[in-house]
């Protein structure tokens, strides 16, 4: 007897659980490794499906091995032999050089200290932004709870087919079969069986009473069992959902950054790096949260995403445009009732002379009271970062928000001046505070 | 009119179905083989890789290096380094085969004679197996096993669990009886311990106990009677078996941990035979789907186009490089195994007179089908080679024998393919084989279990042949998580 079966359409991810097993595991090295391949990733690329090279460290399976390059002697039998003779000596590979002669020679422990294994965006992103959260985040507002989810609500006795609760369903049939006495299959097809060899017989008297009798049996069972059924809707139960409303809080998060000419190629380039991250964490981790795109010059434009990160464009350096351009958002679309508010801000720290001043006062005027969290980042090249090694030290901009920053506990200023350092940076503003 | 069983390449139920029929008649009557009940189960490439990395079974607790396994192996897949096994086949009864649904026709035929009947047969067949291997209970267990590492999971912490699994992994080698068989507990100790796991089982999967209010404590793991006899009247010493004497012995394991090494070692104590029989097992295999495939043939039932392609792979599995070749990686068990078996033919049909001489008993008999299920049924890899392995195919492989001592600067050639050699090549080959040599011979001494209870533990070096170092200390220190206090490995000379 052979069965063919078909597992193709088996759910799949058996082994899901394993796999997350040996992510927590070896978390230290991944956390290590998935940094270090993201430190120099295009900007495109950072949210996408990478190879992962760790070191064994952590997930190292240890079995007692013989060691028989240390002492002792042993024999082996090898296939291919063309020119040897019993009592030749062949010369043994020095030390520290495997390969060679097969298996003998590859050091199986040594060979996979390293390991090399593909992870998917989310297990990149889950590792990297772990332990991450926005600041502060408060419910501003329980009022416009538009979100509402289905929950199990219990079992109920009416309901649509396809929420029917099998399990129960059979378990209650099954009940009321044994209390009702329901005759089994077995019993009616044993008894007509019976009665068929009692028929096959020569008719007797003794054997016309017995078969009247089982007869009489027979049909009682059958009637029994037509009554009592297999199932009745007495028994079915249904899974039931009701619909329950979830508390959000909403968030927005202003993202302005600087691409003006004292911005090159580069400075932009780190500062993309930083948004994209942010943009990454914020749609992974919050579902609602509001991204503006803002970026100015002498002058600031709203735009979208795509603009924000792609395209080029050029000219003078006014911050508070910037500002302003994010106070007029504010006012028109996320009243503090309703709204957390995000910043984050990414400029070279020059400005326009004067104008930081005016940054200053209007950071402490008007947005920072609305804010729940200001970030300022800083892109220097590697030179300038060597002059202004001292958090004192920098270009007006940063002096200035040097007391903004003194005044306000929610406002944080950093300095980039590597790809390296965007991910350390990005980790420290976003950090967990502790419980 | 063709008598065909498939003209296409690719597969349907129905021609599986056929071709299975077609094949299970050459091998139960013409072959006489005798086989577990088949079912054949058809799975996609992640399925393949997901029975790789859980030891090739159906089902399988959770443990982190089942999923680096998968990692490691997702990534050769996907870069090309490796393809995939045609089939994996698990000694069950009934015998689950394994196809993966890229093979196409002719590759699915080759792999039901090979899984299906030859691996099949050889798992009913050999000693080892009869006698150390449960094939009707494995999946039963394996299912429990699962499920109590689950609840265990739960109930004691996943890290807890983990650290008990990694320690008991890393002793899986030295957690089998290679020559006894572990000594019976009582019948009365086996029922009690049976009630208590049903009764464990009934309890661990009532809804109930989620609703309990907080601090109420679950039910506990099954407790595995302590033996109440002292220790040394319970164990004989020395003992082969850490994982064994660990579970019965540790002073720090409460019952649900030695459960665990319970399962651990049970497992390893299924997969010791397969260790033990690689090359008579593939070979089996290998020589049944060949000698199958050539008869599908012969009566016209596969087209040539198909016996040749089968012809192309069979040649591929069977390929042995030299050892000088890039490709060198050991000898291939089934190249070796297949070789075997078809000397066997060949010597009990057309001997020659160094066979006669060789094998008296064998030579020319001409049923090598009764021959060859004898050394299925009889042998394991050490047996086989020191008692089939003839001078011809010594020849044939070129076997040579190098002699290693660590202190010396160059491997000697100790024996080669000539009649001076014959018997040493296939007694060394032989040793190279037996596990009981291959496999460190580490052994319980003592136990102090009155005083600081120190654990004694002594490798007894064959040849002086000393541990790896590395490993070494890694491996003693899992021991002495499980054991809770010191544990001493003593390395000494034969």
């Amino acid at each position: 007897m052979t069965y063919f079966i078909d597992r193709r359409l088996n759910p799949k991810g058996k082994s899901l659980g394993n796999r997350q097993r040996f992510l927590r595991r070896a978390r230290a090295q991944i956390r290590d490794a998935v940094q270090k391949s993201l430190k120099d990733a295009a900007v495109a690329d950072i949210g996408k499906e990478r190879k992962i090279k760790i070191s064994t460290k952590g997930t190292k399976e240890p079995r007692f091995r013989l060691d028989p390059k240390a002492a002792g002697e042993r024999d082996f039998v090898l296939p291919g032999n063309k020119e040897f003779m019993p009592g030749d000596e062949i010369k043994k590979p020095p030390k520290g050089e495997g390969g060679g002669r097969g298996k003998e020679a590859a050091d199986h422990a040594e060979a996979d200290d390293d390991f090399e294994f593909v992870m998917s965006q989310d297990e990149v992103l889950d590792i990297f932004f772990e332990d991450l959260e926005l600041p502060n985040l408060v419910r501003t507002t329980l009022k416009d709870t538009q979100s509402k989810a289905w929950k199990r609500a219990g079992i109920t006795t009416a309901g649509s087919p396809s929420q029917i609760n099998l399990l129960r369903t059979m378990r209650n049939a099954q009940g009321r079969r044994l209390a009702m006495r329901r005759p089994s299959l077995r019993a009616v097809e044993d008894m007509q069986k019976e009665l068929e060899t009692l028929e096959l017989h020569e008719p007797s008297e003794e054997a016309t009473v017995q078969i009247t009798a089982l007869k009489a049996k027979l049909a009682h069972a059958i009637a029994k069992r037509k009554w009592v059924g297999f199932i009745d809707p007495l028994d079915v139960r249904f899974n039931s959902y009701s619909e329950q409303p979830i508390p959000t809080s909403q968030a927005v998060m202003f993202c302005l950054m600087d691409v003006s000419g004292s911005m090159g190629e580069r400075e932009k380039d780190l500062a993309k790096r930083f948004y994209m991250l942010l943009h990454l964490f914020l749609r992974r981790c919050y579902k609602k949260v509001d991204i503006v795109f803002i970026r100015h010059t002498h002058d600031a434009q709203e735009v979208d995403e795509q603009e924000f990160f792609y395209s080029r464009q050029s000219g003078g350096t006014i911050v508070s445009t910037a500002l302003d351009k994010m106070l007029e958002i504010q006012r028109e679309r996320y009243t503090t009732s309703d709204w957390n508010i995000y910043a984050a801000q990414a400029s070279d720290g020059y400005t326009q002379s004067g104008d930081a001043r005016r940054c200053v006062e209007m950071l402490n005027a008007d947005i920072m009271p609305l804010c729940q969290y200001y970030a300022y980042i800083e892109i220097l090249d590697e030179r300038e970062m060597e002059v202004f090694a001292s958090e004192d030290s920098g270009a007006e901009l940063w002096r200035a928000y040097r007391t903004v920053a003194d005044e306000w506990k929610n406002f944080a200023t950093k300095r980039i001046s590597k790809p390296a350092d965007i991910f350390p940076v990005f980790r420290e503003l976003f950090k967990k505070a502790e419980a | 009119m063709s008598n065909l069983l498939f003209s296409e390449a690719e597969w349907d139920f129905a021609t599986l179905d056929r071709t299975f029929k077609a094949i299970e008649e050459i091998a139960l009557n013409d072959l006489g083989l005798d086989v577990y009940p088949n079912q054949i189960e058809i799975i996609s490439t992640e399925q393949m890789l997901d029975a790789y990395s859980s030891l090739g079974m159906p089902l399988m607790y959770n443990h982190w290096s089942f999923g680096k396994l998968f990692a490691r192996e997702d990534t050769m897949y996907r870069a090309g380094y490796s393809a995939l096994a045609y089939e994996i086949v698990i000694n069950s009864s009934p015998c689950i085969s394994y196809l993966l649904e890229e093979n196409n026709m002719t590759m699915q035929a080759l792999v039901m004679s090979h899984a299906a009947f030859g691996h099949n047969h050889f798992f009913k067949n050999n000693y080892l197996f009869r006698q150390w291997t449960n094939a009707e209970g494995i999946l039963d267990y394996l299912s429990f096993a699962k499920h109590y590492i689950a609840v265990c999971e739960e109930r004691y912490g996943r890290e807890d669990v983990e650290s008990i699994l990694d320690a008991a992994h890393a002793l899986m080698d030295q957690g089998v009886f290679r020559y006894r068989r572990p000594p019976k507990p009582s019948k009365e100790r086996q029922l009690e311990k049976r009630r208590l796991r049903v009764a464990y089982e009934a309890e661990a999967f009532n809804d109930l106990w989620r609703t309990l209010p907080a601090g109420t404590e679950p039910p506990s793991a099954p407790l595995m009677p302590l033996d109440d006899e002292t220790f040394n009247s319970d164990s004989k010493l020395p003992e082969e078996n850490l994982l064994y004497f660990i579970e019965k012995n540790s002073p720090s394991l409460k019952g649900w941990q030695r459960e665990i090494l319970r399962i651990v070692r049970n497992m390893a104590q299924y997969f010791y035979p397969q260790r033990q029989t690689k090359v008579m097992n593939e070979g089996c295999a290998t020589f049944v789907h060949y000698t199958i495939m050539n008869m599908l043939f012969d009566r016209g039932l596969i087209s040539e186009g198909s016996l040749l392609e089968f012809m192309h792979s069979h040649t591929s599995v069977v390929f042995q490089p030299e050892f000088s070749d890039p490709r060198y990686n050991g000898l291939n068990p089934y190249a070796l195994g297949y070789a075997m078996m078809d000397d066997i033919r060949r010597i009990a049909e057309k001997p020659t007179e160094e066979d006669r001489e060789w094998f008296p008993q064998l030579a020319g008999s001409g049923d090598w089908m009764a021959a060859l299920k004898d050394a299925w049924a009889n042998y394991r890899d050490e047996s086989f080679i020191e008692q089939f392995l003839s001078p011809k195919l010594i020849r044939d492989f070129r076997l040579f024998a190098l002699h290693d001592n660590a202190s010396d600067a160059a491997y000697s050639v100790a024996a080669i393919h000539n009649e001076q050699g014959y018997r040493r090549v296939r007694t060394l080959l032989a040793r190279q084989y037996d596990t009981g040599i291959a496999d460190p011979n580490i052994q319980v001494t003592g136990a102090d279990l009155k005083g600081d209870r120190t654990l004694f533990l002594e490798h007894k070096m064959h040849r002086g042949v000393p541990l790896h170092p590395a490993t070494k200390e890694m491996v003693v220190a899992h021991i002495e998580r499980l054991w809770g206090h010191e544990v001493v490995l003593e390395e000494v000379g034969d």
